[in-house]
């Protein structure tokens, strides 16, 4: 494999960890701006702990992740109180504080970054984003996936019905924080390299991109989204200095013209419903 | 069963209930009728927690509810259907009515591999049967949001029922509905305090009052104004005022 083909798909690859960490926090119906923070916390950790302290690379980044996802739980409580416009705007500062927090912390090198962490593979980045599509996949066909379909549908509802919704909101959120964390970890021993720049704004709002594309209803859509809007800017070189301005273009016109976004809940339905008829009439 | 003592609400300067005082003894029927705008949904956002009270106290079964939040009130058994439906839009109808099982069920993360157990297939059962019961078994496939109007309000019933509760609030569950549809729903009332449920209901359609309440209260501006079996209310002088208004001279 060409180390270019390889450097497509491994960024492919975090990128799709990058759409389910902002998925898992919007299935209840929250949207975080700021999983850059938390990709950023999982990343300079397991990147610490490998250099620095000689820990092998698997639980490294796993510590990383707990990390980011206890900082998930921080945000998560009082992403209680905030609603829409202001829960975006919460999440964004907090990103922002972690970037300018790693530019100034001088253990981790400060503005000149930090050197060294490395053995991220491609099987070890694919074996990540199967037992979150595992995950996910399960969460969708279980009750705690029907809780928070209730959650994000009409949340007043869903708390006389019994549901904790606050433990279902600031548990998406510590699930999202960890799984940002371990494509932090990934990133971080993949690239070599860490600098607090590689954690701006831009990655918080491209992985928010990738599920809004792909379609928020279901995870699919931001596997697809991820998968469709890290491939398109390759495909799109021969088009030099026009190329982003061409998948500009095309972003506008997705949100124009399928603003539900590519993947629906009901296709994926008909999808399962029809592949069940198929198996039950080779079974008949 | 439920003790409502000198409850007040007020929104800023409005103050939508005053000092109201009434009981619902168990397994009884009670009617909580009174013009647009006199408070009962705002009485029931009380009980169930979605609003706290300004002042007053709430007693169900003998413990205070009044600073409980909205989960655990359910989770003591008390459910409520909405005036303005309030189906889970996204969801089917059998999963509206399997969402109210989850806190029983303990839809916890262990939920995840844990989707044909027996006890999940209790659960099933009890949903199936809910539906039968509702009429609505037929269409438990179907999106909550493409049923019938009538349709939708028996599902809220079945979703609120799913939850097991001992008191059940029921919000204008006959509103919009035509003869036919209200008196198949009368029936199923019926049925549902045979299972021995209390129930709380705020109707607009005197019939419906008459048809099965045991005992009414009726709310004008915020205060209770008369109390009584269907038939002393009907000959209430207060409350033919409250909804016709006054002769003049």
């Amino acid at each position: 494999m060409s180390v270019y083909l390889e450097g497509v798909l491994a960024l492919m690859g975090i990128n799709i960890l990058m759409a389910l960490s902002v998925y898992a926090i919007l299935t209840t119906d929250q949207l975080s701006l700021g999983n850059a923070g938390f990709m950023a916390i999982g990343a300079y950790t397991s990147a610490y702990l490998t250099v620095k302290s000689g820990v092998p690379i698997f639980p490294a980044i796993i510590i990383g992740a707990v990390a980011a996802s206890a900082f998930g739980i921080i945000i998560g409580v009082p992403a209680l109180r905030l609603k829409g416009m202001y829960l975006v705007m919460a999440t964004l500062g907090f990103a922002e504080m972690v970037r300018t927090f790693f530019l100034n912390f001088e253990p981790t090198g400060g503005a000149y970054g930090f050197r060294g962490p490395s053995g991220t593979t491609l099987n070890m980045i694919y074996g990540w984003v199967l037992v979150f599509l595992v995950f996910f996949w399960l969460l969708g066909r279980s009750r705690l996936g029907r809780s928070l379909d209730a959650v994000q549908d009409d949340e007043e509802v869903a708390r006389t019905m019994g549901l904790d919704v606050t433990l279902l909101k600031v548990g998406v959120f510590c699930l999202g924080a960890f799984i940002a964390g371990v494509a932090g970890g990934l990133y971080a021993h993949y690239m070599f390299y860490i600098e607090s720049n590689n954690f701006n704004f831009l990655i918080s709002a491209m992985a928010v991109l990738f599920v809004i594309l792909g379609g928020k209803n279901t995870f699919w859509g931001a596997v697809v989204g991820a998968i469709i809007f890290s491939v398109l800017p390759e495909t799109l070189r021969f088009m030099k200095d026009w190329r982003l301005s061409l998948y500009g273009a095309l972003l506008v016109s997705m949100m124009i013209f399928r603003p539900s976004g590519i993947i629906t809940k009901q296709m994926v339905r008909a999808f399962a419903d029809q592949s069940e008829k198929i198996l039950r009439r080779r079974n008949d | 069963m439920l003790e409502i003592k000198n409850i007040s609400k007020a929104f800023g300067g409005l103050r939508a209930l005053k000092k109201v005082t009434f009981q619902v003894p168990e397994k009884q029927v009670c009617g909580l009728i009174g013009p647009n705008g006199a408070g009962k949904t705002t009485l029931f956002n009380l009980i169930t927690g979605i609003l706290p009270p300004t002042e007053g106290s709430i007693k169900y079964l003998g413990s205070e509810l009044t600073r409980l939040p909205a989960n655990e009130i359910a989770k003591m058994g008390i459910a409520r259907t909405f005036q303005n439906i309030r189906l889970f839009a996204t969801m089917t109808v059998m999963e509206n009515v399997m969402v109210a099982q989850n806190f029983r069920a303990q839809a916890t993360i262990t939920s995840l591999v844990r989707f044909s157990s027996a006890r999940e297939k209790r659960f099933q059962e009890e949903a199936n049967t809910l539906l039968k019961k509702m009429g609505l078994w037929e269409k438990r496939r179907e999106q909550s949001v493409s049923l019938a109007y009538g349709e939708q309000r028996r599902l809220e019933i079945a979703r609120a029922l799913a939850l097991e509760p001992r008191l059940l609030l029921l919000d204008e569950p006959a509103a919009g509905m035509n003869e036919a549809e209200t008196e198949d729903l009368l029936d199923r009332i019926h049925e549902i305090r045979n299972m021995g449920k209390t129930i709380l209901l705020i109707e607009h359609d005197m019939d419906v009052v008459m048809g099965i309440c045991d005992y009414v209260h009726v709310l004008n501006f915020g205060e209770l104004i008369a109390q009584g079996t269907p038939s002393e209310i009907q000959a209430n002088e207060a409350v033919i005022e409250a909804y016709l208004g006054r002769e003049e001279g």
